[in-house]
């Protein structure tokens, strides 16, 4: 009984996940229970394998142990229909966009919904209209990712991933790319998506952002979570060294 | 022997013999045709089973592996020779036209299996993984994203390849087939000199030839740079 | 259609001949290889650094014999130069033929790689003090050579296939060889198919030793497959 309420409390629970590239671990054993609707912060120097638990998380690299239970079912990612049950709940925003470089902002917006869920065209393009002003997209949408900003392509594929209208986002340093007046439009639209109720985790090194509108942050090294917490725990009296010598380095900047 | 061949030369580009050879040319364009489409249908379809990953699919992969090693390491004279006596021995009576033509079908599916899936290969694996991520299936991402992008990497090999296979079609003369080659033997067969003959004949193909690989170098250059 | 029998058993006495083809194959396509890349470097490097008036006969050269088939090319010295007072074996037709036509193709190839050298390395070569003739020594020949190495072996393999129509003027090459054997024995699927597994071997082979040596020289990917 009591693993059945704490699974249906939970979304998403990572327990004691490992994935390999080849003969490299890059992640060891990872733990990770998240809430509907919590906001997860990843931090972590690069190379902790941050972009990795998206990844496996999305089945796009294989996880070598562990597993992963999404609203208290074990994913089984060596089915496809479990594999897809996950893709369906989920949208990831990559740490390098991956923006369909043959189609226009709008046509990588309206792609998926219309040709792999069969929506209706009409209702996809003005739905996807609206994400793309919302990300402060008007006038680009019949422009093709190699004319738009590195900024733009962001926002883009942050509404590629929002028309999917997932339970569960994945953001990967979506605000790395961004110009600094671009990121408080984009964070907006990341705050009103958390107070809507929606889960995340989210990587960003972006201090304000991350105290503001995650719940809790997970501090990564070396392919492990070696601290979690509350934002203000992280950020102001950290337990373990590498976390303080980290935050004190984007503290600098 | 200038002279000789300046002699001969009306006896030899009468009507009947340049009747003869416009037939034969237009055998070698047919037969290099059939194989290129076909082998350009079953290439793709090649090229896809050695993409997919599913466990259960393996056998397939094997056998397409197979396929475009065998038919890319024994030379085109042999293949046409198993498959001439195959078909000799199985008592089907085919005209040499379809033995030959499924021969280079054959080949040439085998070398475009490979091209295009250099071509789809070519293509970032970010943009097959954002399409996983967002439940494409193998012939989704590949029709909706990776094709789109990577016709222009696959088109200029593909028509080199066509090209180079209207030159190896000349093997077919060896099983019989009235293609180009095999005109300038019977020519030869029936007295005209080997200088005029076989120099028509190497005129003839390099006039078919030469116009589409000077379209094959523009089509190259014309489809570099641009991505969309 | 399907109670065909196969009878290995009567060809594998055989089995010597065919191996003895399979090296007369390699035999041909390594001296008309190496007879190419002569041309073709020769060519290659006029097309670079020569005159400019040699471009346009060396062009007409590689125009020529790309685009006609290497078969009717040899029809041509076998059967045409006799009547110009110039008789050829029909092993040094086949020879000569596929030494002009590889010549033709690996002029293009190593003209391409010849225009690839790198500005970058070029300049920090200079910025070293390297001399002229350094320069070339130590960064643009091993640059040129770490670039053609793949296209020309892949080459190799193609002229490899291709020695088998020496078979067509009566060189006892492998295919030639299996054409001997199918008129003793009439055993044409078992014979064609042993002599396709043994191109496959030997283009295998002639791959992985090329593979392994430009891995050893040039540290470029070992691939075979
Ligand atoms: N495709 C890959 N093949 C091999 N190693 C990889 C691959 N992708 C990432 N890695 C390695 O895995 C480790 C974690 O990478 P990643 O998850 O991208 O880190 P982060 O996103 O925290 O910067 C790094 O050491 C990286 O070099
Ligand atoms: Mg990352």
């Amino acid at each position: 009984m009591v693993i059945i309420w704490r699974s249906a409390l939970h979304h998403l629970v990572i327990k004691d996940l490992s994935a390999h590239y080849g003969t490299v671990q890059v992640l060891d054993s990872i733990n990770l229970e998240i809430a509907r609707g919590e906001v997860v912060g990843l931090m972590g120097p690069s190379g902790s394998g941050k972009s990795s638990i998206l990844r496996v998380l999305t089945g796009l690299t294989p996880l070598s142990a562990g597993s992963v239970s999404l609203n208290g079912e074990v994913i089984n990612y060596s089915s496809a229909e479990s594999v897809r049950n996950m893709r369906e709940r989920s949208a990831i925003v990559f740490q390098q966009y991956n923006l369909f470089q043959n189609m226009t902002a709008l046509e990588n917006v309206t792609i998926a919904p219309v040709k792999i869920r069969n929506r209706d065209p009409e209702e996809v393009e003005a739905e996807a209209r609206a994400l793309l002003s919302k990300v402060g997209l008007t006038d680009q949408i019949s422009r093709y990712p190699d004319q738009l900003s590195g900024g733009q392509q962001q926002r883009v594929a942050i509404a590629r991933a929002l028309a999917l209208k997932p339970e569960i986002l994945l953001l990967d340093e979506i605000t790395a790319a961004l110009d600094p007046e671009l990121v408080s439009d984009v964070l907006d639209t990341i705050r009103a998506l958390a107070s809507e109720g929606m889960t995340m985790i989210i990587v960003s090194h972006e201090m304000g952002f991350m105290r503001e509108v995650s719940h809790r942050i997970a501090f990564m090294a070396q392919g492990n979570i070696i601290e979690c917490g509350k934002a203000e725990q992280i950020f102001n009296s950290p337990r373990e060294a590498r976390t303080r010598e980290f935050v004190s380095k984007i503290l600098k900047h | 022997m200038m002279a000789q061949l300046i002699q001969e030369a009306p006896r030899f580009f009468t009507y009947y013999n340049l009747l003869f050879l416009a037939q034969a040319v237009g055998t070698t364009i047919a037969l290099s045709a059939i194989g290129c489409l076909f082998g350009l249908l079953f290439g793709c379809l090649i090229s896809v089973v050695r993409l997919t990953e599913k466990p259960w699919l393996a056998p397939l992969r094997w056998i397409a592996l197979l396929f475009t090693e065998f038919f890319r390491r024994v030379p085109f004279l042999v293949t046409l020779m198993l498959i001439f006596f195959v078909f000799q021995l199985s008592g089907a009576n085919l005209p040499l036209f379809v033995v030959a033509s499924l021969s280079v079908t054959l080949i040439a599916s085998a070398f475009l299996a490979e091209i295009i899936r250099a071509g789809l290969l070519s293509i970032h694996r970010n943009q097959w993984d954002a399409a996983t991520a967002m439940n494409f299936g193998l012939i989704q991402t590949i029709r909706f994203v990776v094709l789109p992008q990577a016709w222009k990497m696959i088109l200029p090999p593909a028509f080199g390849f066509f090209v180079m296979f209207i030159k190896d079609t000349a093997l077919a003369s060896q099983i019989g087939v009235i293609e180009l080659t095999f005109a300038g033997k019977v020519l030869n067969n029936k007295g005209f000199s080997a200088i005029l003959v076989f120099g028509t004949i190497l005129i003839l193909y390099f006039a078919v030839s030469y116009p589409l690989s000077r379209y094959g170098h523009y089509l190259e250059k014309r489809l570099a740079p641009s991505r969309h | 259609m399907l109670d065909y029998t196969f009878q290995y058993g009567q060809i594998w006495p055989y089995l010597p001949r065919l191996i003895d083809g399979a090296y007369l194959a390699l035999e041909i396509a390594f001296l008309s290889f190496c007879g190419g890349l002569l041309i073709g470097t020769a060519n290659a490097s006029l097309l670079s650094f020569g005159p400019q008036w040699i471009a346009k006969p060396i062009q007409a050269f590689v125009v020529f014999f790309t685009n006609t088939p290497q078969l009717v090319q040899i029809y041509f010295l076998y059967f045409a130069l006799p009547d110009a007072g110039i008789l050829l074996s029909s092993y040094a037709a086949v020879l000569i033929g596929m030494t002009l036509n590889a010549g033709a193709y690996l002029t293009e190839i190593q003209r391409a790689g010849f225009s690839t050298r790198r500005q970058s390395e070029m300049e920090a070569a200079i910025v070293l003090g390297f001399s002229r003739w350094q320069q070339i020594r130590y960064v643009i020949l091993p640059h040129i050579a770490r670039v053609l190495f793949p296209p020309l072996s892949n080459h190799f393999i193609i002229m490899t296939l291709g020695t088998s129509m020496a078979a067509i003027f009566g060189v006892e090459e492998l295919t030639g060889q299996a054409l001997n054997i199918n008129s003793i024995t009439f055993r044409s699927l078992e014979i064609f198919s042993v002599v396709a597994a043994l191109y496959i071997a030997i283009t295998l082979l002639a791959s992985l030793a090329l593979g392994l040596l430009g891995s050893l020289l040039f540290r470029t990917k070992l691939r075979v497959i």
